[in-house]
């Protein structure tokens, strides 16, 4: 079976988020960068059906020239192919994005049995791109799976409600999106890293339709740096730690 | 103009903090519910005056409900739809916008209606917000969980006029639906419910360090979290993460060990009322999150408050 899964190169902040001058994006002078926990789930997921089921996994991406270096990390974790469309760097808005995400997919030689996604993405967490792609491609799109599993031409797949698990069963092919807990993705091995050097990225480059969801710029939420009383210094500081949780009267 | 909002059930917070957010938006407020059982009981006092029942549709099937309240907005024509910030509300409202293709914002903190309309969402699990423009109509937009609070008018209407409608729905819209409810496979305290949480982070150093962290929380009647460093790890399981790709919690107090305080670890935790971090480097990001810190090693640390609560307990 073929399975994709879409992922998006985001900045990894530290534990303070500065924003560039123009106060349209994040400054990224002292990040790396990453993808969503959820999308990182979402190869793991496929890599491991290829590897019961044969066929072949392939990452997508929508994003500027350097996105390739995720794309080689999930092929140095075990995904066979990438399909990179190249981005001018700017914000793509979800229709634009999943638009640009369907194109892509219509045009592979082989369609893909699953297309897996993130339940939302890390920066932008639009919670659409997915539900938008399998509605152009008439799918059927079942969001936010924590389990799942092929069952001849139909997988089954869980979702967690606040007082359970909600099943569903959906025949192949189908659109999924996923959830950290999915799965534990593996790490790299240096010869995955090797290998992932010689798998091929077919590359494109789409063209940006204006934005219907115009980001017009970013702020820091309020209520950031606060002072924190210091108890004190090791061992010593736990009777004053008694005291914070008397006054809450949790002792 | 009519605003429509999408109620999950009447005495669903996060509907009731969508119907809150929906009044600026049009000069009257519909709702839209769905299944045999859905009623408009309560909704009177959000200052609704009618309510759209969607009849047929008593199993979850998202792009079934999603045509429900496409068939109300060509039947209404309103000027926004608003669903809540939750997984059904987001999931509903995404495949509403995909049969329109209109856009969604998804997770809006304010709106305000214009030409085009103007709206402020949240990013990074809160960590950060964004002001955008919509280019569509209706306008489609959900409810970021708690960025309103849910308020009842003075002057409700004293009924709402029902009206009960059976929706198209094509069997492609019904082919995702829930077949099947597994039980929960919870133990113990829940992270969600919990008024302590006692977490920790890379600090701990191993599985088996986070002893010290589930004595105190025992101690303390509460939960142990974690952050993803530990997942990661695979010292605890995901169910224990905290953050923006784990639980999100509201505890009375958190007392974060041996975590840094990476911006998508606090957007789990900044519900909680009070933030104890325990860390030996003074200039740890926490720090600037934390009501209280103290500085050291976890190892030392943790123990000694346990053993100061069974002091002043026996004493
Ligand atoms: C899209 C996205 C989503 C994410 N979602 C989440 C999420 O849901 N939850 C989450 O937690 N992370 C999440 N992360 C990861 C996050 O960015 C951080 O990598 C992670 O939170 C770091 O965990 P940590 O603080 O335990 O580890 P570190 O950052 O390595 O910090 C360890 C801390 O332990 C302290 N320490 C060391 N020894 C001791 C000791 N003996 N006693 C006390 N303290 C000690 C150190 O001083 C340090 O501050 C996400 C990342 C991305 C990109
Ligand atoms: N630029 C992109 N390239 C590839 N996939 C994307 C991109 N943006 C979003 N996605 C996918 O769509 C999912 C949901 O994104 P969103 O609708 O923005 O929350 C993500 O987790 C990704 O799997």
């Amino acid at each position: 079976m073929n399975v994709l899964v879409c992922v998006k190169r985001v900045p990894l902040t530290g534990g303070k988020i500065v924003l560039t001058e123009d106060e349209r994006a994040i400054s990224t002078r002292h990040l790396g960068f990453t993808i969503s926990p959820h999308e990182e789930c979402g190869a793991e997921e496929a890599i491991r059906l290829v590897e019961a089921h044969g066929g072949t996994s392939t990452v997508l991406t929508l994003g500027p020239v350097e996105a390739e270096e995720q794309l080689r990390d999930m092929m140095a974790i075990g995904i066979d192919r990438a399909v990179h469309l190249l981005s001018d760097g700017g914000e793509w808005d979800p229709q634009a994005t999943a638009a640009a995400i369907v194109t892509a997919i219509r045009a592979e030689d082989e369609a893909p049995d699953l297309i897996l996604f993130g339940n939302e993405s890390a920066d932008a967490g639009n919670y659409q791109v997915a539900i938008r792609v399998a509605h152009a491609l008439g799918l059927p799109c079942v969001t936010g799976v924590k389990g799942m599993s092929v069952e001849g031409a139909s997988v089954r797949c869980e979702q967690e409600v606040p007082d359970g698990r909600d099943v569903y069963v959906v025949p192949m092919p189908a659109v999924l999106t996923v959830k950290e807990g999915l799965n534990l993705p593996r790490y790299p091995s240096v010869p995955g890293r090797l290998r992932a050097k010689r798998k091929p990225v077919a590359a494109s480059r789409p063209t940006r339709p204006d934005a219907r969801l115009e980001m017009v710029r970013l702020v820091l939420p309020p209520g950031l740096g606060k002072h924190a009383e210091v108890l004190g210094r090791g061992p010593e500081a736990a009777p004053a730690v008694i005291g914070v949780l008397q006054e809450l009267g949790l002792v | 103009m009519t605003v429509l909002v999408f109620v999950e059930s009447p005495d669903d917070e996060l509907s009731q903090q969508a119907l809150t957010f929906a009044r600026g938006l049009g000069d009257e407020v519909h709702a839209a519910l769905m299944g045999e059982h859905a009623g408009p009981d309560g909704l009177a006092a959000y200052d609704v005056s009618v309510a759209h029942v969607a009849r047929g549709l008593d199993v979850y099937a998202p792009a079934a409900w999603a045509q429900a309240i496409v068939e109300l907005v060509e039947r209404t024509a309103p000027a926004a739809v608003v669903g809540p910030g939750s997984d059904r509300g987001n999931e509903v409202l995404a495949h509403v916008a995909a049969k329109l293709d209109q856009p969604l914002a998804a997770n809006c903190t304010s709106a305000t209606p214009g030409d085009p309309p103007t709206l402020t969402r949240v990013r990074w699990g809160g960590s950060l917000l964004e002001e955008a423009r919509l280019h569509g109509a209706p306008m489609l937009v959900t409810a970021a969980p708690h960025a309103v609070t849910a308020e009842t008018v003075a002057n409700a209407p004293v009924t709402v006029s029902a009206t009960d409608f059976t929706p198209a729905v094509s069997e492609a819209d019904l082919v995702a639906r829930v077949s099947e409810r597994a039980g929960a496979v919870a133990a113990g305290v829940s992270l969600t419910d919990a008024d302590v949480v006692v977490s920790g982070g890379r600090g701990v150093g191993s599985a088996a360090g986070f002893s010290v962290l589930e004595e105190l929380a025992e101690l303390l009647g509460g939960a142990v979290g974690c952050s993803r460093a530990v997942t990661s790890a695979g010292w605890r399981p995901h169910t224990d993460q905290v953050g923006q790709t784990g639980t999100k919690i509201a505890p009375e107090i958190y007392i974060a060990c041996g975590i840094s305080g990476a911006t998508q670890h606090m957007a789990g935790c900044k519900g909680a009322k009070k933030l104890l971090a325990i860390n030996p480097d003074g200039d740890a990001s926490i720090f600037a999150s934390a009501d209280y810190a103290v500085i050291g090693d976890l190892h030392e640390i943790v123990p000694a408050i346990s053993a100061e609560i069974r002091k002043a307990r026996s004493g």
